[in-house]
């Protein structure tokens, strides 16, 4: 076999890009933690970097591409399911804190939506766009699965949760730390809704506490967004 | 291969099917994954044998959640226009919203905390 058939039976079967997908998220899991966790070098960024430079550089289409990572992208399903684990082990702490958390989940969950698409509609975005990123603060499978109901691109909107969760896992803890909030279950609760998964990662890191509310926070949110998102969108 | 994660398997993926024939069954907005979540949360809170059953397949799967964005997140590569043309208004969009976000869940709570005397612990 020529080396151009070599490469033309691989880059046209599942398994090289399968391998590709989980040797770019390992550097760029190995590059977070050389990193000291710094919330910028964010390993799902630097994975999605190197397979787009791979991609370009090979003129293999994103297609071709998808048919070997959909094994890693049909586990996001399954995923959610498994996001029921973290909530219950909170449960007995949120029902406590019952009234604060609904109360923050709305208000949260609501200013994120509408500031989403009252900048981005004013700015000009259209229709599809806005679909996409309606729900943005939502955990990426949840957030996936609520665009392509709404009409807007999975793809887009699973970049515009990765940047989502980036800036807020950056701004949070100065943010917060300027306002001088000191409940770490309010600083937690906030930054899942607003966050999700990356926004929680980085809530461990600075609390347990509010890692454990971070969690609940996300995963509320998941659900509440996917009810709420479609009515919002209505608005714009 | 360990003998609970045949039927942990079994307990998650068929709460997403239950799920999803759920939500198209009945035309829902709500994705089937997160009816999914509901039906798990109910059957591990109703069951602690369940629960220990699925426990740690599911935290090998959320352990590494953020590898299960990455197929999605190559998408970028088909929107690299769409980028260069509104690359600043989406910007804009994501960080006033974060902030937003962040500050009003967390005001919200310690506002509605400290009326209702809720503290932790």
């Amino acid at each position: 076999m020529s080396d151009f058939r070599l490469w033309s039976y691989l880059a046209s079967g599942p398994l090289l890009w399968l391998w590709v997908t989980l040797l770019a998220y390992w550097i760029g899991d190995a590059l977070f933690r050389a990193s000291g966790r710094r919330p910028w070098a964010n390993p799902v960024l630097i994975a999605v970097a190197l397979i787009a430079v791979g991609l370009q550089a090979t003129g293999t289409r994103y297609e071709t591409y998808f048919d070997g990572a959909q094994f890693v992208h049909f586990l996001l399903g399954p995923a959610t399911v498994c996001l029921a684990l973290p909530l219950q082990a909170n449960l007995a702490r949120v029902r406590r804190a019952a009234l604060p958390v609904a109360a923050a989940l709305l208000a949260g969950s609501v200013t994120a939506i509408v500031t989403a698409l009252g900048v981005a509609s004013l700015l000009g975005a259209g229709p599809d766009t806005l679909a996409a990123l309606a729900p943005k603060s939502a955990t990426a499978p949840v957030a996936i699965g609520i665009a392509e109901g709404l009409g807007g691109d999975p793809t887009l909107t699973a970049v515009l949760v990765l940047l989502t969760g980036m800036i807020g896992a950056v701004v949070v803890t100065p943010l917060l730390n300027a306002l001088g909030f000191t409940d770490w279950r309010a600083r937690g609760l906030a930054i899942g809704v607003a966050a999700h998964g990356i926004g929680t990662a980085r809530a461990f890191q600075v609390h347990e506490t509010a890692g454990a509310f971070a969690s609940l926070g996300m995963g509320l949110n998941a659900v509440l967004t996917a009810l709420i998102a479609p009515m919002i969108l209505r608005l714009f | 291969m360990p003998s609970f994660l045949v039927p942990a398997l079994l307990l998650i993926f068929g709460c997403q099917l239950a799920g999803e024939v759920m939500a198209r069954g009945a035309g829902l907005p709500v994705p089937g994954p997160v009816l999914g979540l509901v039906f798990l949360l109910l059957a591990i809170t109703l069951s602690e044998r369940l629960r220990d059953m699925v426990r740690p397949v599911a935290q090998g799967i959320l352990v590494h959640l953020s590898l299960l964005f990455v197929p999605a997140g190559v998408g970028v590569v088909a929107h690299l226009g769409l980028f260069a043309a509104q690359g600043a208004v989406l910007a804009l969009a994501l960080v006033v919203s974060t902030v937003a976000a962040i500050v009003v869940g967390a005001l919200t709570f310690t506002v509605v905390a400290r009326w209702t005397g809720n503290r932790d612990e």
